[in-house]
């Protein structure tokens, strides 16, 4: 008697306890579910605003393309928005950018590489505490600071070149310094930081024991570097210079001030207009159609990226297979 | 058959204070494999790396004592250390190819080497990976990378790799501990080849191993050499009670 009658006491508290687990594990799915789909939501937050640019900018650059012909706008160097028989070619503008682009690319990621990999592979580590912290801060900078100084130390100097380079010219239409060579430089600065610490993090990630095997086979320290831990790296460097390239053409506060603004073939000593230059300068007064074409200089700004982050990861990637 | 290949005279080996090698002095005979044994932390991997001067990677070594290689010291002030790296090869314990293809991975070292000729190239890559026994599984993939290779075949491209500069001795540390039985079997049959043209130094954890592979055994304890001689003879009648001790099991 006395045991059956524990015996049903303790299935009933068995029972019950088991309930309560159940309970437990509906809360705690429930939980789960609402955290997965919290992550969702933000995840496709992302993937919505990119949806969300890309048909604004369409929708607000394309049509006036079809109104004025490709021909008219892209390839025509005319740029007279506001004349009485108003021409809105943007071919220099294009030039401008890319030509801009390249040679900052050109000069800044060879020395951003060449940091990183002394910050990462050879310098003594107070050394490298010391110059990292630098790098770090000139990434917080903002644009437009960089546009003062450039304004302030390298127009003056560059107008002194311009001086020297020119001298006795009568065709020469003297810049004071506000020059696309001005505007390169700028851009190779501002490109540095992003590149050196990206790569820097990527050449930080390649294993030990691949620069070891590769000391043990009879290789040197910087032949070790050059030829396994670069190529090692390369998806991140690569990524490195995407960022780098995306920067340097979606830059516009800072060479606002120093490239001087005129629509020009983009040549060393002129004076040029960048795409990002051209918008930032005169959406405040444009209307009507010179408005719209701004927009598509914008989609034309950003074609540029979208081509670059595919062209690049394309070519830097397809080579292992 | 008897010949020294390299001779190693009262070598201590500090890192910072503490003593991690202490008067080590033994002989490794030529075209011999001479396996060190020992529970781990006992230094056999630090002294592997002795002998082609990989511990110079390390901050805060020092040595004292000697090293040589066929007579010559290899710690002398001059010493060209990539080539002494060059004749001194080195496979390490996880199989670790460099992200490449598996030709350049074993026309790496003869073209830090300064080696350009293509042909001579594609021999040395042909040889090479015959020798480490792992040409019929890859002469169709070349170009392909080598990190699709399983873990066993990895660490014989390693070895491969190794043999490409042409060393004359090849240092093993611990080679088969990251692979699978079968894997293991392989790559001691393959040292029993190699060892009729390299002289062959091995660290491994595993006793068995070092009787199926070795000629010479040396049992490393905290930092000393307990004992050194013929395998054969070091099992058999091991003359230190702490030798024996490890054999029967009776540590780590």
């Amino acid at each position: 008697m006395d045991i059956s009658f524990q015996q049903a006491a303790y299935s009933r508290s068995q029972g019950r306890r088991s309930l309560s687990l159940t309970e437990k594990r509906n809360r705690t799915q429930r939980i789960e579910t609402m955290a997965e789909s919290i992550f969702t939501l933000c995840a496709f937050l992302a993937v919505f605003a990119v949806g969300a640019i890309t048909l604004y900018m369409v929708a607000n650059g394309v049509p006036v393309i079809y109104r004025l012909g490709v021909r008219e706008i892209l390839f025509s160097s005319a740029w007279k928005p506001v004349a009485a028989d108003p021409s809105y070619g943007i071919l220099y503008v294009i030039l401008t950018s890319v030509t801009g682009t390249v040679l900052a690319v050109a000069l800044g990621v060879p020395v951003a590489l060449l940091t990183a990999v002394f910050l990462a592979e050879i310098a003594p580590r107070p050394l490298a505490a010391l110059v990292r912290p630098a790098v770090e801060l000139l990434a917080g900078i903002p644009s437009v600071v960089y546009g003062l100084l450039g304004m302030l130390v390298l127009n003056p100097l560059m107008y002194r070149l311009e001086q020297v380079v020119f001298h006795g010219s009568r065709t020469h239409q003297f810049t004071g310094g506000a020059n696309l060579l001005s505007a390169v430089l700028v851009l190779v600065v501002m490109i540095l930081p992003t590149v050196i610490s990206v790569s820097e993090t990527a050449l930080r990630a390649v294993p030990d024991q691949l620069r070891v095997s590769s000391m043990a086979l009879g290789a040197s320290r910087i032949q070790t570097i050059f030829q396994v831990v670069l190529p090692a790296a390369r998806p991140g460097i690569t990524t490195a210079v995407v960022l780098g390239v995306g920067r340097a053409v979606g830059e516009a506060m800072a060479i606002n001030l120093v490239s001087g603004g005129s629509v020009n073939v983009p040549l060393p000593f002129s004076s040029v207009r960048f795409l990002t230059t051209a918008i930032v300068s005169e959406m405040g007064y444009a209307e009507g159609v010179h408005r719209q074409v701004l927009f598509t200089i914008g989609l034309v700004l950003f074609g540029f990226i979208m081509l670059v982050n595919i062209l690049l990861h394309k070519i830097m990637r397809g080579e292992d297979g | 058959m008897d010949d020294v290949k390299m001779e190693i005279i009262n070598l201590n080996l500090y890192y910072g204070n503490h003593h991690a090698l202490k008067a080590v002095t033994m002989n490794i005979r030529a075209g011999a494999v001479t396996a060190l044994i020992g529970p781990s932390g006992c230094g056999k991997s630090t002294f592997l790396k002795t002998l082609n001067r990989m511990n110079d990677l390390t901050q805060g070594v020092k040595i004292t004592g000697q090293v040589r290689l066929e007579g010559e010291e290899i710690y002398a002030p001059g010493v060209d250390v990539t080539l002494l790296r060059k004749r001194v090869g080195m496979v390490f314990q996880q199989p670790n190819p460099f992200p490449m293809s598996i030709y350049d991975n074993i026309a790496y070292g003869p073209r830090v080497h300064g080696e350009k000729r293509r042909a001579r190239l594609d021999e040395i890559v042909e040889s090479s990976l015959r020798r480490a026994a792992i040409w019929d599984e890859t002469r169709n993939r070349l170009k392909k990378s080598a990190l699709g290779l399983s873990g066993g075949q990895q660490q014989r491209l390693c070895i491969a790799r190794a043999l490409a500069v042409k060393p004359e001795v090849l240092l093993m540390d611990e080679p088969t501990s990251a692979l699978d039985p079968v894997s293991t079997l392989r790559i001691e049959e393959l040292l029993l080849q190699l060892k009729k043209s390299y002289t062959i130094v091995i660290v491994t954890h595993n006793m068995q191993q070092a009787v199926r592979v070795s000629d010479d055994t040396a049992f490393f304890l905290a930092g000393e050499v307990v004992e050194w001689g013929v395998t054969g003879r070091l099992f058999s009648g091991p003359r230190d009670r702490r030798t024996r001790d490890y054999i029967t099991g009776r540590y780590g």
